[in-house]
């Protein structure tokens, strides 16, 4: 049962502070995310400027990059996915314990970007796991990273622990591992994870051209 | 700097036996070529590194080009009975000119301090056909830096060099079969969901559209 904002503050000028569990527990969630300390292509180099002193992500409770996805919260894919990394993509995000997070960061990541058309490179990591927040931008400065990582405190923040809403981590039967693309002789096999990235309902032709 | 008229004379020179051939580039850049036969192509590579006078030390820069089989149309007058009666007749024949793969070598010299200015010298090489006499000999063995390039060349042309210590694939995955920088090559079609279509893609994703739908 949430209290009234009003009542809290006027509870709160009386010295007696009020709060809930869900509260408390997302409060907790949301300043201590932890990312991991992985970069793929240029995007990771706006990521390593994010986490220094001039923008300091250390002021949102980010600052520990943790080298192991055993001890990740976030994983930032930060830059271009090509078609050979994809698969160490996906186990990685098997490997980390939840409650994990997915910002894809950049045109690269959230679609392929300008490597789109070519062979090699995966059409947005979103086909395989599933992304919390998407930053465009080639490569997104600091402050669009740091715009993400506030929606995503926003989004924790406001999840509910109990319902159909609530996080994957408290849902006994949610699925948590996700299958890994294998590399077949002419494409990823299955090009995409219809569970995470249903295929978009046809649009009537000329409706998305203008 | 020797031009590539005097390099082809001093080889010719020194190795009789070598084949080496002038290929004339006509435009502006006049950046003309050395076509090597494979089966000498070591040793003539050999020789150019270790001449005294030319001194070609360092590769800076291998690649490949595929040039793909091309149809021809030529007419041809030919005897023919028409009612009875031997008429010349003129009728077009289409013959198909096979293509080949092209591997580049560009060479320059640092003991003579070649500057990027006056261009590199240009090696090349070519397959018998696209389709199963892909081999050429490596020249990873006379420059080193060669190795990675030539790996990628195996990857995305497909070109086989024999006498490289490692060829493996570097750009693509082992169980890869395509080679991607072929002319023909066709990429898969995961074109589902296009926010501004265009083109060959704006095709790719009606068809699809329509398949679903269907």
């Amino acid at each position: 049962m949430a209290v009234e904002p009003d009542l809290k503050i006027e509870l709160g000028k009386q010295g007696v502070f009020v709060t809930t569990v869900s509260e408390i527990y997302n409060w907790g969630r949301k300043n201590s995310v932890w990312p991991m300390q992985f970069g793929l292509a240029c995007c990771a180099i706006e990521m390593i400027a994010t986490t220094m002193a001039r923008y300091d992500l250390a002021r949102f409770g980010a600052e520990v990059f943790r080298p192991s996805p055993r001890q990740a919260d976030l994983m930032i894919i930060s830059g271009t996915v090509t078609k050979k990394m994809a698969p160490q993509v996906v186990r990685l995000y098997n490997q980390m314990a939840e409650p994990r997070y997915v910002i894809a960061m950049g045109a690269c990541a959230i679609s392929g970007g300008p490597f789109k058309q070519g062979y090699n490179v995966l059409k947005g990591i979103d086909r395989y796991i599933p992304v919390d927040v998407h930053i465009p931008g080639c490569p997104p400065r600091p402050e669009a990273l740091i715009h993400a990582f506030m929606t995503l405190q926003a989004k924790i923040d406001a999840q509910p622990l109990t319902g159909a809403e609530r996080p994957r981590h408290l849902d006994a039967e949610a699925q948590g591992l996700f299958p890994v693309p294998e590399q077949g002789a002419h494409d990823l096999v299955p090009p995409v994870n219809r569970l995470v990235w249903p295929l978009p309902a046809p649009v009537p032709s000329g409706e998305n051209c203008g | 700097m020797k031009t590539a008229e005097e390099i082809v004379a001093i080889i010719k020179a020194a190795l009789p036996d070598a084949g080496v051939e002038l290929v004339p580039n006509p435009s502006p850049s006049a950046q003309h070529s050395l076509l090597l036969d494979p089966k000498s192509a070591v040793a003539v590579a050999s020789f150019l590194r270790d001449d005294s006078e030319l001194a070609l030390d360092f590769c800076s820069n291998a690649t490949g080009v595929d040039w793909p089989g091309k149809e021809i149309a030529e007419k041809v007058k030919v005897t023919k009975l028409v009612d009875g009666v031997e008429t010349i007749v003129e009728e077009t024949v289409k013959r198909v000119e096979p293509g080949y793969l092209e591997a580049v070598y560009h060479l320059y010299s640092v003991k003579h301090a070649h500057r990027e200015i006056a261009g590199p010298v240009v090696l090349r090489m070519r397959t018998g056909n696209r389709a199963d006499r892909v081999q050429l000999p490596s020249l990873t063995p006379v420059w080193r830096s060669a190795e990675f390039q030539e790996r990628e060349i195996f990857d995305l042309f497909g070109i086989v060099f024999t006498g490289h210590p490692d060829l493996r694939r570097i750009l693509m995955w082992d169980e890869f079969e395509d080679h991607p920088m072929r002319r023909d090559y066709v990429d898969p079609d995961d074109y589902e969901y296009e926010p501004t279509p265009h083109d060959e893609v704006l095709k790719r994703a009606e068809a699809n559209k329509a398949e679903a739908t269907a």
